[in-house]
């Protein structure tokens, strides 16, 4: 289903499906180029709702952090994907599927990244 | 139709529980309860999306809009490098990217205000820095 938003995403308004430069990008953006941003996240807002209403209860949802940890997880995600350009979704699949090297190389970084600040906060801090 | 895009997007972060932090710490987590079956997302997703980056590069301009803006930067610089790593470390520490993040907003997650705030302001924060050496490399030009 993501990879069918990201080729609808390209067939119909010729643009890639990373969030994180549809969101930044918006926050200097022309005026022309905002509707289909606020478009697709209200559709990503809309999503829960649609899915409770035909097919039910999303399942269970954890969230361990505490505030301080989401506030700056937060900014570095924002910070960190603006700066490089891209997410999860932008590189980790679009960029993948473009067979984009710059996309390769940052997905294989935040990987290892993300898997190694997991180690740290679960095995050497919490452990 | 990006409305349309952004609903499937969505229900796709739903349905493969992206939307589940814990759930994306784990897949993270590979050496301690490690659960690789998030990778399936990927690889279910890339393929899609790339039979239509297959389309689009038949196609003159897209069906709703006058002309494809898709990246075509191909070097790897420190910028790229530098920004995943801090995204990682972000997406590591609390188990939302910024799509799922979206998401969970919609579901009244109470947790995702502060982070999709925090994540907002990273970007203000980035735009800031790129305003400030723009205008410092202009007045020593």
């Amino acid at each position: 289903m993501i990879g069918l938003a990201a080729l609808l995403l390209a067939l119909f308004n010729g643009r890639v499906a990373g969030i994180s430069g549809i969101i930044g990008g918006g926050l200097r953006a022309p005026p022309d180029d905002l509707g289909w941003r606020l478009a697709f996240l209200a559709g990503l807002v809309l999503a829960p709702l649609i899915y409770r209403t035909t097919v039910g209860i999303i399942g269970p949802i954890t969230v361990t952090s505490s505030s301080a940890i989401l506030v700056l997880g937060g900014l570095l995600v924002g910070f960190g994907t603006r700066l490089g350009n891209g997410c999860t979704s932008g590189h980790g699949v679009c960029g993948i599927a473009r067979l984009s090297p710059r996309s390769l190389a940052a997905t294989a970084i935040f990987m290892l990244s993300a898997a190694a600040t997991v180690f740290v906060l679960r095995h050497v801090i919490g452990g | 139709m990006a409305l349309a895009a952004g609903i499937v997007f969505g229900l796709g972060l739903i349905v493969s529980q992206m939307v589940n932090p814990a759930k994306i710490l784990n897949f993270l987590d590979v050496f301690g309860s490690w659960d690789p079956s998030l990778a399936l997302v990927m690889v279910g997703a890339i393929p899609v999306a790339a039979a239509g980056y297959a389309l689009t590069g038949r196609m003159r301009r897209p069906l709703a809009a006058p002309k494809f803006r898709l990246p075509q930067q191909t070097r790897l610089d420190r910028e790229l490098l530098l920004g995943a790593a801090l995204f990682g470390i972000g997406w590591g520490a609390v188990g939302y990217c910024p799509g799922p993040a979206i998401v969970s907003l919609g579901m009244g997650q109470p947790a995702a205000v502060p982070f999709v705030l925090a994540m907002l302001a990273g970007m203000g924060i980035y735009e800031l820095v790129q305003l400030i050496t723009r205008r410092k490399s202009i007045s020593e030009a």
